[in-house]
């Protein structure tokens, strides 16, 4: 029988797995952004990620309490024991593909880190309303981009277009939940994510809408897996960049 | 070391208060908002609630650092420094002088937050920002982004001039 105690690890590993990937993943176009603004603007919605994943990965540390810390957790651990979404590990591709993923990942933790506000454990409620106000504007900052590059040229709409094709088997199972969840919602630390599928999709219809993209149909194939560890390829390559430094110099400090 | 008879709480605030912010030295890291509590243990050990303005804000490995050294020069040997997120910051905890201390440094302040930032779609809440230089309220926006993560771009169409605004949040 798992404790909360245990549940909340996991717990705090799948959001802390989401926030740290999809950081290193915007942090991947510093310096190669299309203007000196949305460089800088996608190295500061790295930077918040990043430090989002520090505040649950260092919780899940605690947890934890094996005497690992928030770094042991993100650059010790294999692509097996990663707990993120598969759709936040997808290359950049080009602007549109990032900004999609951006987008379809910001609706969903948007609504996901507005539940958590309520948990009845201060630290996840905590966490979240932090959370919560930066996730607010990278949801602005990229549902604003979808909309300019839909509703843009027939360049940039093809683009865009095929970047919902490409991502949208990744969007399932941002729903997924398994036995860790039930427990935690059970006592309320965590909510059900199938109750925030209706507004995600409201989310998303009223944005394509205005960007005149067509929403992909649900019935393709869907992933499923990622908080069980199961991953596309991309994040063991991703790890192999992000981790080099501290697997090649164990201990090395700043 | 200094001579230190014991100090008060009232008095580890005013030392504190003499902390730059190392992003904008213009304030100090009381007036950012970013020291929540202290809590004097005896006269060797103290403990301090710090909040993060942004999540990864780099700057606050710095604050620590210089809140540890500082209160080491007072005599405290063991400074716990605890990282709080509850209640989380915002610039509504910036008093009118330190705004006023902002402008003065050519950072246009921060806004009081309203119910449109918090949500999520749509166009920027249409505030008007002043220039910190001219105080005209013909700016534009040119980026949400800026040096650091608490600051926007701006223009003034006014003097011509580009300047920072600290956002809202």
């Amino acid at each position: 029988m798992m404790t909360n105690q245990q549940a909340l690890f996991v717990y705090c590993q799948r959001i802390g797995d989401n926030s740290l990937v999809l950081g290193h993943r915007l942090s991947e176009w510093c310096g190669h952004g299309p203007v000196l603004e949305e460089d800088i603007a996608m190295s500061n919605m790295a930077l918040d990620l990043i430090g989002q994943a520090r505040g649950f990965l260092g919780y899940a540390a605690k947890l934890e309490d094996k005497g690992r810390s928030e770094d042991d957790l993100a650059y010790l651990r294999d692509a097996r024991q990663f707990k993120n979404c598969m759709l936040v590990e997808q290359p950049n591709g080009d602007f549109a593909a990032t900004m999609m993923r951006s987008f379809l990942f910001s609706a969903f933790a948007y609504l996901h880190f507005r539940g958590l506000v309520k948990s009845t454990y201060d630290v996840i409620s905590g966490l979240a309303e932090k959370s919560l106000k930066e996730v607010t504007y990278h949801l602005r900052h990229s549902s604003d981009w979808i909309i300019r590059l839909g509703d843009g040229t027939d360049e940039s709409h093809q683009r865009t277009q095929k970047a919902a094709e490409d991502l949208w088997s990744f969007t399932n199972e941002l729903f997924d939940m398994d036995t860790v969840d039930e427990l935690l919602i059970k006592q309320e630390l965590a909510i059900d994510l199938h109750v925030l599928r209706n507004e995600w999709n409201e989310i998303i219809n009223q944005v394509f809408l205005e960007a005149t993209i067509i929403k992909p149909d649900d019935s393709r194939y869907m992933s499923k897996g990622g908080i069980n560890g199961i991953h596309t390829e991309h994040l063991g390559f991703l790890l192999a960049e992000m981790q080099f430094l501290p697997r090649a110099y164990p201990g090395t400090q700043w | 070391m200094k001579e230190t008879p014991s100090l008060s709480t009232q008095n580890i605030w005013d030392i504190l208060q003499t902390i730059p912010d190392p992003e904008v030295p213009a304030i100090s890291i009381v007036e950012l908002g970013v020291v929540r509590n202290i809590e004097i243990i005896n006269s060797e050990s103290i403990k301090i609630q710090i909040t993060p303005t942004y999540s990864g804000c780099p700057a606050l490995k710095t604050m620590e650092d210089d809140v540890i050294e500082k209160l080491k020069e007072h005599g405290f040997s063991t400074v716990k420094i605890e990282t709080i997120y509850k209640p989380a910051w915002t610039t509504d905890w910036l008093t009118e002088t330190t705004k006023q201390k902002l402008k003065e440094y050519g950072i246009a302040p921060p806004q009081k937050l309203t119910l449109e930032h918090l949500i999520p779609l749509g166009k920027q809440p249409g505030q008007v920002t002043q220039c910190p230089f001219c105080d005209s309220a013909d700016t534009k926006i040119t980026s949400q982004f800026g040096s650091t993560a608490c600051k926007a771009l701006y223009f003034c169409n006014n003097c011509h001039q580009p300047f920072e605004h600290f956002k809202c949040h």
